[in-house]
Formats: structure tokens, C-alpha cells, sequence
């Protein structure tokens, strides 16, 4: 002992608690909170692949990634914010809003589409600072927050674009001057005659952030942090107000991005969009393994999240079953995942009380 | 030699409740000062004032012969006086190196590329729980998965690792079982020989008095007895914690009553 380098980690240490069992490759495997996910994922995948003949084709791989995209970068933001120990229910909405906005700057108050960008962004990130003020200032749970804010929003997406427009939708986009090179960042396709969605590029990179963010930055460690304690967070010094306005205004943000795309691919939106998809993506990171307490969860399992249900949806329809029957298929498995996450938190936090 | 943090004569009032009233306790480097009390004795709002949650409204506070006023628990820790809350030290879903270095971490590299430096915090936290006696195999281990003991030490070590001249232990031998108690008082002892002064606040004096260099006793709100180790007995420190005279009265009622029945 006496001699031993430091840092060389000899296995025999004197003081080595015989109790402590080895701790395997398996240990080590399943407490990553994406395994479930990733096993899902590759479940779903083989059954429709197998059952369905457009599944696998290219095209088909096309199809759902595009679902799974849009719904993939709201879960990595969802799964961020729910690490962080707190919700949003107007995740959903809010990719309505922000479209809507961007709509009405562009084809009812003569903005360009750049600078209506610019400001759906500006927009997105206030209500987000707004929610997470809220929620620091009232100490109320933020499910009840954001609820508020989900159905403030969707009174006005339909209120305002009635007493505007007329009817319920903002249409026209494709005629505003920016749109072309608008849309060849936020909603091209690539690789021809399969028609990837550039969204897939974007749910990619954001997810690939947000790993790195989490597993190797300070913020992540605080998101970490603040979501698994945050009194504790707070006497180490972590500034937990921050963090979390932080991550409600990123979530809006997100939001507001996959609002601009759907906006620019339809060149249309609907003042009705986005409207209960806040659970789909609460359910995509549920299932990627993030706790609905907080503390614990990740970018990649949110995205393979997101995968399932994008692959479901899509499969289901190939199938050529209702759709309707996607509803159900989320219901079980967010029943199934919360029953394995469960378990997960008892293997990290109960083992010894 | 000037005490690593002393208090003279402090007092804190809450509207008009009196939480403490002339307090006066000292603790050097590598001593030990415990610091008992009953529930409602004030030892919260002591701990409070030492750590800097709140400012004492009368008499002095010194950290190394100066005068302070501390604002904010940051201006404490800047001054080496960490405090380990009990229950409220680690995060139990985080591993235990995050946990070590939480809220600062190390960094490498620069711009977007900047990280924690996750081999050194690894490493270092290795070493610095190993002088503590504990060897963590895996540094990547929840520390959920530590027991309550390991926990605390966790915390201890981190506050000594990051400078910390003077610890305050909030009860920290409360929630744990016997064994796990003299594990805590274990760490405890090996800080005071690394040179800090640690002020341990317990309800236990059966904790305290195996490893105290100095007693104070706290009873609503005010200091009833001062004692260096050597100068009083355990029975006796127990007896004056309890309330000497309210434990008679109390033995003597109980038994009147039990006579009458």
C-alpha cells in the first residue's frame, strides 16, 4: 500500500469493502438510463420491418426518421428540462405559437422571413425566461405553470389568428421574400428520390449538443444537479434559478425551431398545431429513461425515445391499421418504461436507503 | 493562539422571539468544539450565523482575529467555513465524482470545447476519499449507493478538499445507525488531525463526547455551560444536557405518578 501510485487505482486496497461485488460490463450497461430505450427501439424496429414491406425501404427509413425528428428534438429539450427536475406542458403549443407568429410578421405585417425568425426565436426565449420565472418565483409545481401557459397559448394561437386572418390558419408563407433560403436551412430534404428531411440533420446535432452538454459541461452537471437536489445544488453553490430559467427558455426555444420548420415545410400553419404533442414528447424522454422526479435521464435515450414513437406511428400506418391505434401503443409503452425506469431508480438510490 | 472562528456575545432575534441570546463559542485549528442542544435549544440559528444564511443581530463574529458580517453563505465559504448540512449534502442520483466537485468543477480546454476535466475529478476524488479511509472503486457509483456514513464522509471530504479551515457538521450523526455513527466520528477525527477546526453540532452527547476538545451546551437559546475535555465527565455532560434539574423534576413526577396509580 505504502508504495502504490496514485491515481493507477490498484484493486487491492486494504481498506476495499468486501460487501461491494465486482461491477461488470452488465452493471455498468444497465445503468445507462438509454439501454430500455435502445432495446425498445430495436424491438419496434424488427417487428415492422419484418411485418410491413415499406418499412425498411429507403424511402420508408425517410418517412419515420422525418416523424421521429421534429418529435426527437423537442424530446432531447423536454428530456433537458425534466433532468432538471421540471416540466412543460406548453412545449406542445408553443410549436404552434411560434409558427403562427412567425406566419403573421411575415404575410400580415410585412417582415421578411429572416428577421421574422429572428424574433419568433426572440419571442419563444421570453415566454420560456416567463415560465421558469414563474415557476422559481411561486415555487409552484411547474406542471401547474405551464399549464396555465399551455392554455393561455392555445386561447390566443386561436383567438388571434381568427381576429387577424378569419380563419384558423396563417397561409401563404411560400411568397415571402427569405422563404427559398429559409427553408433550405430549417426544412429541405437531401438524397433524392428518398427525400431525407434536413430535420433529421438538426434532431442529430442537437441531440449530439446536448450529450456533451450533459455528460462533460458544468451546465450539465448542474442540470444534473438541481433536478436531483436542489438544496443540496444550492450549498455547493450552484446557481439553481438560473439553471432552470435556463432550460425553460431553451425547451421554448427548441419549440419555437420545430415551429418555424413545420411552418416553412407546409408553408402553412395551422392556429390548432402542436396542441397535445407537449405529452408525446414527455413520453419519448420518459421512455428514453429520464425520471418523472428528475435527476436522472439523457439526450440519446430521449432521441431513441422519439425513434419508437416515430417508427410506431409510421409503422402503424404502413401496417395499414387505424392510426388511431398509436394512441394506445403510447399509453403502454409509457406504462412500460416508467415501470423499468422505476426500477432503475431504486438500483441508484434505494440500494442502501 | 486566535481561534479559526469565534463568536462573542451573539445574539439573533426573530420579530421578538429570542433564537439565541450571548452566545460565545471558539474553535482553534484541529480541534474539535461540539456544540449540544435539544431541539429548540438554537442550534440552527447558530449554525445559520456561522454559516452565513443569517446575520447575528448583536456581538461579534471572528474568523481568524478579524471582525465579519457575513451576508451570504458565499462570503463563509470564501473565508474557509464550509458547512455540511445534514440530508442536504449530496445529490444521490449523481455519481460521486460529480458530486465531489459540484458547483466546481475542474475545467480543460477552450471555447465550445471546454469540459470538465473528468480524469482529474475522477482521480482526485479516488485519493481524497481514500485518505478518509474509503475506497471508492467506482467513481462513476450513484452515491444513493453509499451508505448514510459514506455519504457525510463524501461531503466532509469535499469541504476539506476545497479549503476549508472550519467545518460545521449539522447533526451529523443523526439519521445514522450505531455503526455508521462511529464511522461519521471517525471522519471527523481525521479532519481535526489534518489541521481543521470542526464544529460539530449534535443532540447525542454520547457522539460528542469521544471526540470533543470542547463542550458547549445550548438551552433555549443561550449558552448553559462551557467545558474543555477533561473537565467533565460523560455522566455528567449527559446529565447537563438533558436539563440536570428538569430531568430530576421529571424522574421525581414520574414516579409520584406512578405511586398514585
Amino acid at each position: 500500500m505504502t508504495s502504490a501510485p496514485t491515481g493507477a487505482a490498484p484493486p487491492a486496497v486494504p481498506v476495499a469493502d468486501e460487501r461491494l461485488a465486482n461491477i461488470g460490463l452488465w452493471a455498468r450497461l444497465m445503468r445507462r438510463p438509454e439501454v430500455g430505450s435502445l432495446l425498445g427501439a430495436l424491438i419496434v424496429c424488427a417487428f415492422f420491418w419484418v411485418t410491413t414491406d415499406a418499412f425498411g425501404t429507403l424511402s420508408g427509413i425517410a418517412n419515420w426518421t422525418d416523424v421521429a425528428s421534429t418529435i426527437g428534438i423537442m424530446a432531447v429539450a423536454v428530456a433537458l428540462l425534466m433532468i432538471g427536475g421540471e416540466f412543460d406542458l406548453s412545449a406542445g403549443v408553443m410549436t404552434g405559437t411560434t409558427g403562427l407568429l412567425m406566419g403573421l410578421l411575415t404575410t400580415e405585417w410585412g417582415f421578411s422571413m429572416w428577421p421574422a425568425i429572428v424574433v419568433t426565436f426572440a419571442f419563444a426565449a421570453l415566454v420560456g425566461f416567463i415560465n421558469g420565472y414563474m415557476v422559481i418565483r411561486t415555487r409552484l409545481p411547474s406542471f401547474i405553470v405551464t399549464l396555465a401557459t399551455f392554455f393561455v397559448l392555445q386561447g390566443a394561437n386561436l383567438g388571434v389568428t381568427k381576429a387577424i386572418t378569419g380563419t384558423v390558419r396563417v397561409a401563404g408563407l411560400a411568397d415571402v421574400p427569405g422563404y427559398e433560403s429559409a427553408s433550405k436551412v430549417f426544412s429541405d430534404t437531401f438524397w433524392s428520390p428518398h427525400n431525407f428531411r434536413l430535420s433529421v440533420i438538426w434532431w442529430i446535432v442537437i441531440a449530439a449538443v446536448a450529450t456533451w452538454v450533459l455528460s462533460r459541461t458544468r451546465a450539465g452537471n448542474w442540470i444534473f444537479a438541481v433536478g436531483g437536489d436542489a438544496n443540496a445544488a444550492r450549498n455547493v453553490g450552484v446557481p439553481v434559478a438560473r439553471v432552470k430559467i435556463a432550460l425553460f427558455m431553451t425547451t421554448a426555444m427548441c419549440a419555437a425551431l420545430v415551429g418555424i420548420m413545420i411552418g416553412l415545410r407546409l408553408a402553412s400553419v395551422q392556429a390548432g398545431q402542436g396542441v397535445g404533442e407537449e405529452f408525446t414528447y414527455i413520453i419519448a424522454a420518459v421512455v428514453g429513461g429520464c425520471l418523472l422526479t428528475g435527476g436522472y435521464g439523457s439526450a440519446i435515450g430521449a432521441s431513441l425515445g422519439a425513434l419508437i414513437v416515430g417508427m410506431a406511428f409510421i409503422g402503424i400506418q404502413f401496417s395499414g391499421w387505424n392510426t388511431d391505434w398509436r394512441f394506445l401503443f403510447l399509453g403502454v409503452i409509457l406504462l412500460l418504461a416508467v415501470l423499468v425506469n422505476n426500477l432503475v431508480r431504486q438500483r441508484a438510490e434505494g440500494a442502501r436507503r | 493562539m486566535t481561534a479559526l472562528l469565534e463568536v462573542r456575545g451573539v445574539s439573533k432575534f426573530f420579530g421578538n422571539v429570542i433564537a439565541l441570546k450571548d452566545v460565545s463559542v471558539s474553535v482553534g485549528a484541529g480541534e474539535v468544539t461540539c456544540v449540544l442542544g435539544d431541539n429548540g435549544a438554537g442550534k440552527s440559528s447558530f449554525i445559520k450565523i456561522l454559516s452565513g444564511v443569517h446575520p447575528h443581530d448583536e456581538g461579534e463574529l471572528l474568523v481568524e482575529g478579524e471582525e465579519r458580517h457575513f451576508k451570504s453563505p458565499r462570503e463563509a465559504r470564501e473565508l474557509g467555513i464550509a458547512t455540511v448540512f445534514q440530508d442536504l449534502a449530496t445529490v444521490p442520483l449523481m455519481s460521486v465524482w460529480r458530486n465531489f466537485f459540484l458547483g466546481s468543477e475542474p475545467m480543460v480546454g477552450k471555447g465550445p470545447l471546454r469540459r470538465i476535466d473528468v480524469r482529474f475529478a475522477q482521480r482526485t476524488m479516488r485519493e481524497e476519499m481514500r485518505k478518509m479511509g474509503i475506497d471508492v472503486r467506482d467513481p462513476d457509483q450513484p452515491v444513493g449507493t453509499l451508505s448514510g456514513g459514506e455519504r457525510q464522509a463524501v461531503a466532509i471530504a469535499r469541504a476539506v478538499y476545497f479549503g476549508a479551515k472550519v467545518l460545521i457538521l449539522d447533526e451529523p450523526t443523526s439519521a445514522l445507525g450505531v455503526k455508521q455513527s462511529g464511522v461519521v466520528l471517525r471522519y471527523i477525527v481525521q479532519a481535526r488531525e489534518r489541521g481543521v477546526g470542526v464544529i460539530f453540532i449534535t443532540h447525542n452527547p454520547h457522539h460528542a463526547y469521544p471526540v470533543g476538545d470542547r463542550f458547549v451546551i445550548l438551552n433555549r437559546g443561550r449558552l448553559v455551560g462551557d467545558w474543555r475535555r477533561g473537565e467533565i465527565s460523560r455522566d455528567d455532560l449527559v446529565r447537563n444536557m438533558s436539563g440536570g434539574a428538569e430531568l430530576d423534576q421529571l424522574t421525581h413526577e414520574l414516579e409520584r405518578q406512578l405511586e398514585g396509580t
